[in-house]
């Protein structure tokens, strides 16, 4: 317990603390929020955090950029997590405009991105195929 | 100073992504997403990371708020609140976090040298690229070099999602575009 | 329609070509400092789609066509693919530059432009096609819509 009491180590670890907190938010606007658009903001937010962590891995205490400079004596800051988050950045956009893509998509068949009511239209079909008069219905039982 | 400046970054970056859970205009949303990425470019340059702030920077705050913006204008301009409780999703978040809060006891400090991610194979790259590749960038040596084959994975994942969104949007769906659908 | 946007058109067209040039040196002086053909790649198709969004997104597709771009995508994806299958050709293993020059840092460096060449060209295409998909779809927004 007394590493917590520990100033270089709370000091050492905050940042990592920091990136956590945001990634949480990330996860929570993912899972409480029913619209899709909010969503892919929230997964943004999530990786974003992540990105964080990993460059927060890499840095060096005193260092500098990966860039070789004129004085022999610099210290770099590891150029590996640079690297993976670089190429990570341009995937995630590459992904998110996927996901964009299909929510034009959905509402385009649906007419609407908000989750609940995707779903609500979901069961009605299926009740519709199955031939039976919808008695309970999920979504619809709260409004 | 360093640490200042990270509390001051991270202080506004809880500020938006918190701004960002309560609003429902999408249009703000959008926006102080775009400003979540130009506020996380500049924490990246405080940690030395100057080319992957460049890239947020531009793919973030740049790219990404476009095509969100036209995803608004195509779909919805705001957002109905939901209905459920958000209990649920805050015992999942605290639980989530505390269990990675825990996973992160067991690692290095914050700038340690001893680091395995710095004192690894990285250590290694930077040492090699002078004499091997004699390139003064040693993120481009290591991308486009040492470990190309990793980039080529990549190029290869960003053609593939955007054979994806050109399948999705762009083919025949949109002679039979539903009407009425577009002006929720 | 954008006759109030008469800001942003002036700005726009004062910026467009920087924007550009700064996407060709942050392509070819990637390997000397921060940048390289993923940054490239996006600040390209930023400029062309800084350019569809405030004059006219008909003429930048008539100029640029989709089936142009998106062959661009490929080709991008090809020129990197083919730089390796290049050092296969001549006795190395795949993706290794090791004999594409007269010596090592040389090789090094050839390589090193030509795969990130690729990665920019195919990055640019894969950005602005997406871009097409999207704002191909949208009629014109009112103002007002926000």
């Amino acid at each position: 317990m007394e590493q917590f009491i520990n100033l270089e180590f709370v000091l050492g670890h905050m940042n990592y603390w920091f990136f956590v907190v945001l990634m949480m938010t990330g996860l929570y606007v993912v899972v409480a929020r029913g619209n899709f658009l909010k969503k892919i903001v929230g997964l943004n937010l999530f990786q974003a955090a992540v990105f964080m962590l990993y460059i927060s891995m890499g840095k060096v205490a005193g260092g500098t950029a990966p860039i070789f400079g004129d004085n022999p004596d610099y210290v770099y800051s590891s150029p590996l997590p640079h690297v993976l988050i670089l190429t990570a950045i341009v995937v995630g956009i590459a992904t998110t405009s996927l996901g964009l893509a299909l929510i034009v998509r959905i509402n385009e068949v649906y007419g609407t991105i908000e989750e609940d009511a995707v779903l609500h239209q979901d069961h009605l079909i299926a009740a519709e195929e199955a031939g039976v008069t919808p008695r309970h219905i999920p979504g619809e039982a709260e409004s | 100073m360093e640490l200042a400046l990270t509390l001051l970054l991270f202080t506004l970056l809880v500020t938006t992504a918190i701004a960002i859970v309560f609003m429902t205009r999408l249009f703000a949303v959008v926006m102080l997403s775009g400003v979540f990425s130009l506020l996380a470019a500049l924490l990246f340059i405080v940690m030395d990371a100057v080319d992957v702030a460049f890239t947020e920077a531009a793919v973030g705050a740049g790219i990404s708020t476009v095509l969100m913006l036209s995803t608004i204008a195509l779909t919805a301009r705001s957002e109905t609140p939901t209905r459920t409780s958000s209990w649920t999703p805050l015992a999942v978040v605290v639980l989530t976090g505390s269990v990675l809060i825990y996973g992160t006891l067991d690692m290095p400090n914050f700038g340690d040298p001893t680091a395995p991610v710095i004192s690894g194979v990285a250590a290694g790259y930077i040492e090699r690229t002078p004499s091997e590749i004699d390139v003064p960038n040693i993120v481009t040596a290591v991308l486009a070099s040492y470990r190309s084959f990793d980039t080529f994975g990549e190029v290869v994942v960003v053609f593939t999602a955007g054979i994806g969104v050109v399948l999705l949007l762009s083919g025949l769906g949109r002679r039979r575009r539903r009407q009425g659908g577009s002006d929720r | 329609m954008n006759d109030h946007h008469l800001i942003l058109r002036v700005v726009a067209r004062i910026l467009i070509a920087p924007i550009f040039l700064y996407g060709l040196y942050v392509q070819f002086h990637g390997d000397f400092g921060p940048g390289g053909g993923f940054q490239a790649g996006v600040i390209f198709a930023v400029g062309f789609i800084l350019y569809g969004t405030i004059f006219s997104l008909r003429q930048l597709r008539a100029k640029f066509p989709d089936h142009v771009i998106h062959r661009l995508m490929a080709v991008g994806v090809l020129m990197y693919g083919g730089t390796g299958v290049l050092g296969m050709i001549f006795g190395d293993n795949f993706l290794n530059y090791g004999q594409l020059g007269p010596y090592p840092i040389a090789a090094q460096h050839y390589g090193i432009i030509a795969v990130e060449v690729g990665v920019g060209l195919a990055v640019f295409a894969v950005m602005l096609s997406v871009y097409y998909a999207f704002a191909g779809r949208s009629g014109s927004i009112d103002d007002k819509d926000w």
